[in-house]
């Protein structure tokens, strides 16, 4: 197996300008969406909103302004799939469609998922969609066939600004501390790190450097693994299937006085 | 979390609607009915057995449609069989940590036992005489029903799939990290208690419907109430166990929950069978229609509303 690769997006660089969102739609002939007319979001300069089945990377628009107006500030995050070390998605698809690539990435294959959906609801981020052409949940795959080939995946090579980059998890985690020290010391004392480290589902193999809450970024607080309610759901199911066994026996079976 | 109750709204709705909702009543209504025929046969008194053979007849066409269903939801339905074969290396498919996973093995081995019992209690029914079935060997079909020693072994392990398919898609639910589905863990228990009182309901109702004059009926009534105070208590527990997820049908969800599931589907229903505490082949109708509707809105409500989220 090769090392571990993956991202680490420092937010606090991010201009926004998608180009990350373009260049993996252009490397994974990813369609546009609304057969490519203009739609426009109507409350935000972000028209692509969410990551999808078409949108493998989005750039989120985290716009704090108040009602007059008078003060603002923008939080502008390119996200993606986090590729967890304890993937949600990959343990309850019962295809077998996503797995664990030699990169220690998350790869759905398109010619094995048939659309149950049961990875969409799983994944703690809300990552996965529908790809409506293929009709298959589909995700960032940290372009598996670039990094097959040597290459280095389309978003990282096209971020003008260094926010989004690519390595080893370790290199990357060694670059991110010493990114936080630096803000640390620059009087930003609100950097940190988020899923650099095992603690969140083992880590996440794509990391963030965040400036307010996770959930300010649209990420949550706690991510969890599904199958956290598996023994628990199944033990109350089963007390649930003894009762009603005994209840059945109790009223259905025969009664030797009330035969008639 | 300015405001947001749990982690669990951070994520896509999978875009499971109608079909899943009717798979959770008709898979409920399947593997309940079939569990009952199956106690009833092992259990029950000889003359009941007309009554087990309505809760085959439903059992295995419901798992067919089940099965269609659960086939045409899927975003690519003639990939169907991935779930129980690897597409690329054509071995069996099968991750017992998935609820998915093993309830589609599930399905596949109660629709099995579902269809012997139903060409058992087929065979066994003197009115349907078709030739066709005769050419069936009618002794070797019988011998697949209890009290037949074979068919007891086929009534057991039919009722534990039947219980499987009635409550892991609770569990189905839970093991996602969805709204309302994930922030309890007793949704596998209210699903498999629900199906239980409404495969009552409709065994009592078919009954009533086919004329069949049973003492087994009036228990299955007496069952059904008792089914119904179980599932109270299971809602009222799951209700306290969301805690600040309950914010989530603070809605026309709750409204629908506390009108059409508890008031309507379950407490009309038991307040009847309490008035006239001898059962009444008459008045059972109107409360068993309540108890399958009520049923039906449970899962439209569970499902529905995290979906809205």
């Amino acid at each position: 197996m090769a090392e571990p690769m993956g991202f680490y997006t420092d937010t606090t660089v991010c201009i926004g300008c998608k180009a990350c969102e373009v260049a993996c739609k252009e490397w994974n002939q990813l369609p546009s969406t609304n057969g490519g007319v203009n739609t426009l979001s109507g409350d935000s300069y972000d028209n692509t909103r969410q990551l999808d089945g078409t949108h493998w990377r989005h750039v989120k628009f985290v716009e704090q302004f108040p009602e007059d107006r008078q003060d603002g500030r923008w939080l502008l995050m390119s996200d993606v799939c986090k590729h967890c070390v304890q993937a949600g998605c990959l343990e309850v698809c019962p295809t077998g469609a996503i797995i664990r690539t030699e990169f220690d990435t998350v790869v759905i294959q398109s010619n094995t998922c048939n659309g149950c959906r049961n990875c969409i609801g799983a994944c703690p981020f809300g990552v996965i969609d529908i790809n409506p052409v293929s009709n298959t949940a589909q995700k960032c795959t940290l372009c598996y066939d670039r990094l097959q080939a040597g290459m280095e995946p389309a978003c990282s090579k096209a971020c003008p600004t260094k926010s989004i980059q690519f390595g080893t998890i370790a290199d990357l985690r060694e670059r991110a501390q010493q990114r936080v020290e630096q803000l640390h010391e620059g009087g930003e004392g609100r950097a940190y790190l988020y899923g650099a480290d095992e603690k969140m589902l083992g880590g996440l193999n794509s990391f963030y450097l965040l400036v307010d809450k996770p959930e300010v970024y649209g990420l949550p607080p706690d991510p969890k693994m599904p199958t956290r309610n598996l023994i628990t759901g199944s033990v109350y199911a089963v007390v649930g299937a003894i009762m009603i066994g005994l209840a059945s026996i109790f009223h259905l079976r025969e009664r030797g006085a009330s035969e008639p | 979390m300015n405001g947001i109750p749990s982690s669990t709204w951070f994520t896509t709705a999978p875009h499971w609607q109608w079909y899943i909702v009717l798979y959770f009543f008709l898979g409920g209504l399947a593997g309940g009915c079939y569990f009952l025929a199956a106690v009833i046969d092992l259990l029950g008194r000889r003359v009941d057995r007309p009554l087990a053979r309505l809760g085959y007849y439903v059992a295995f066409p419901a798992v067919v449609v089940s099965g269609l269903l659960l086939t045409i939801d899927l975003s690519r339905p003639l990939r169907f069989w991935h779930m129980l074969i690897e597409r690329n290396t054509f071995e069996p498919m099968f991750k017992p940590w998935s609820p998915m996973s093993i309830g589609s093995w599930a399905l596949l081995i109660f629709g099995l036992f579902t269809f012997m019992s139903f060409l058992a209690a087929l065979a066994d029914d003197d009115r349907v005489r078709r030739p066709a079935l005769r050419r069936l060997q009618r002794p070797r079909l019988i011998a697949l029903r209890a009290p037949a020693p074979l068919g007891r072994v086929v009534a057991v392990l039919g009722g534990i799939a039947g219980f499987y398919i009635a409550g892991y898609t609770g569990i189905l639910l839970a093991v996602t990290n969805r709204p309302i589905w994930s922030d309890t863990p007793l949704l596998g228990m209210l699903f498999l208690v629900s199906a239980a009182s409404t495969s009552a309901a409709l065994l009592v109702l078919l009954a009533h419907r086919t004329r069949l004059q049973l003492p087994g009926v009036a228990d299955l009534h007496r069952f059904d109430a008792w089914m119904i105070v179980l599932e109270l208590i299971v809602l009222a527990a799951v209700l306290v166990s969301l805690g600040p997820v309950l914010q989530a049908w603070m809605n026309a969800w709750g409204v629908l929950l506390a009108v059409g599931v508890v008031i309507l589907g379950l407490l009309v229903p038991l307040a009847m069978s309490f008035r006239s505490p001898r059962f009444d082949a008459a008045n059972v109708t109107l409360p068993a229609i309540l108890v399958l509707i009520g049923g039906l809105l449970l899962r439209i409500v569970v499902v529905m509303s995290s979906e809205s989220v």
